[in-house]
């Protein structure tokens, strides 16, 4: 139990996805304009990452090192996590018209998410079992939505400030998501 | 050449099983969409700037299929639009009016007194809230530091010489630069109309000499004039009410401070 906890907050906190491994880049500057819209994005990729973890940690366990073919497991799992993608967005338009009304445009968005393929190869690198694959999934995914509504926060309080002309837009961001970063690293040692 | 089929057999079996489990699944999970809902789609702009209140084109579809927004709905596509969709809906436009945004200020910079002089965030929402709103002495006018322009996706306005001033014929009525400005000076127009009051000034008539050579003094001569009774005063400033305004331009001839247009 107690090692699943720092699974999470170790995959959360210290090895976050975005402010300390830098992967899901594109989603993280793209979609934090607003605060609710990042969330909703957060919320989207918490639910993909955990399925995608699960399931891909069963292709690998169960097809791939029996037939001693892993080095097979970037390709597998990025047919994987589209398809898993396109079924999870099928599944919701049917029986969860909400939940797929708010998530909306970011599902089909995270087929093409680096964080998620990462937190899928990463659960193969550190030899995972299925549980704390599942368990490490949901923990990256907790980082990321973390990160991304911080951002989201500080852009909306930032967006009416003086901001030198040659900063505006992109560039303050990506100043804004550095000085994150730099703040990450205070969780370096945690575990 | 084991490993390279196995690899091919590994990769090519987990494509054709993933294929057919998302085929039947997409059977399987089949959502009715209303067609009329997909035509009304096609026919709308698609920029999903949010200027009719929906969530970009796709909800205004859905909304106008599922019949809770009027076929008119799109500000961007005009009557054009509004004629087609409602052919599809099969019921009647309602001659929709094209509208564009009109700034109703015309406090230029030599117009307009100056009551000190501002030097700082050039944003019309921080100005709004400095101590007499701004550099200029109307506290109603336009300030001029643009927030409008910045709000508007169309380049269809911009400030010239002090003053917001819309380009008619970029404008597509998305009501954006509406929001945007703190003094609620931009209003959404019929296209046709020609005769606008160009102040929103509250004060009285002395008051707004004092301030502005060009702001409405509350005479109240252009409601007298008007045969349709389309001008009002509203709170010491003349208001025109555009579904009686026959644009036959008497209030512009009669107005003593030329601030009708």
């Amino acid at each position: 139990m107690k090692e699943l906890i720092l699974v999470i907050v170790g995959a959360a906190l210290v090895n976050n996805i975005i402010l300390s491994q830098f992967q899901g880049l594109c989603p993280f500057l793209g979609v934090s304009k607003k605060t609710d819209t990042a969330a909703g994005m957060g919320g989207a990729v918490i639910f993909v990452i955990t399925l995608a973890s699960f399931v891909t940690s069963i292709i690998y366990k169960f097809v791939l090192v029996p037939l001693d073919v892993t080095y097979l497991q970037t390709i597998a799992f990025i047919l994987v996590i589209a398809a898993l993608v396109q079924f999870v967005e099928m599944f919701l338009k049917k029986s969860m018209p909400s939940l797929y009304q708010a998530l909306g445009v970011f599902l089909p968005l995270i087929t093409t998410n680096c964080a998620v393929l990462g937190a899928a190869l990463t659960n193969v690198q550190k030899e995972y079992n299925i549980l704390f694959s599942v368990f490490n999934g949901l923990g990256t995914a907790i980082g990321f939505t973390l990160a991304i509504v911080l951002l989201a926060s500080i852009r909306e309080s930032i967006e009416d400030n003086d901001i030198p002309v040659n900063f505006k837009g992109s560039p303050i961001v990506l100043i804004t998501s550095g000085l994150m970063a730099i703040a990450f690293m205070g969780f370096a040692g945690l575990i | 050449m084991m490993g390279l089929l196995l690899a091919a057999g590994v990769i090519g079996s987990i494509g054709i099983i993933i294929g057919v489990l998302l085929g039947v699944a997409s059977e399987k999970f089949k959502v009715e969409v209303d067609e009329r809902e997909i035509l009304v789609r096609a026919e709308l702009p698609g920029n999903n700037c949010g200027g009719c209140g929906f969530p970009g084109c796709d909800g205004l579809a859905n909304a106008i299929a599922a019949g809770t927004a009027p076929v008119s709905g799109c500000p961007v596509g005009g009557p054009a639009v509004a004629d087609k969709i409602a052919a599809i809906m099969g019921v009647e436009s309602g001659g929709a009016v094209k509208k564009v945004a009109f700034v109703k200020c015309k406090g230029t910079c030599d117009k307009t007194r100056v009551q000190y002089n501002y030097f700082g965030m050039d944003d019309c929402r921080k100005v709004s809230v400095v101590p007499g709103g701004g550099e200029k002495a109307c506290v109603y006018g336009c300030m001029g530091y643009g927030s409008c322009v910045k709000a508007c996706e169309f380049d269809a306005i911009h400030v010239v010489d002090g003053v917001a001033v819309v380009d008619k014929e970029k404008c597509v009525a998305c009501g954006k630069c509406v929001q945007a400005c703190p003094n609620h000076l931009i209003q959404l127009v019929p296209y046709d109309a020609k005769h606008l009051v160009q102040c929103s000034s509250h004060d009285k008539g002395k008051d707004v000499k004092a301030k502005c050579d060009n702001g409405c003094i509350g005479c109240t001569l252009c409601t007298k004039q008007c045969e349709f009774d389309a001008i009002h005063m509203d709170n010491n400033v003349a208001v025109i009410d555009y579904e009686k305004c026959t644009n036959c331009g008497k209030c512009a001839q009669k107005c003593p401070v030329k601030v009708i247009m």
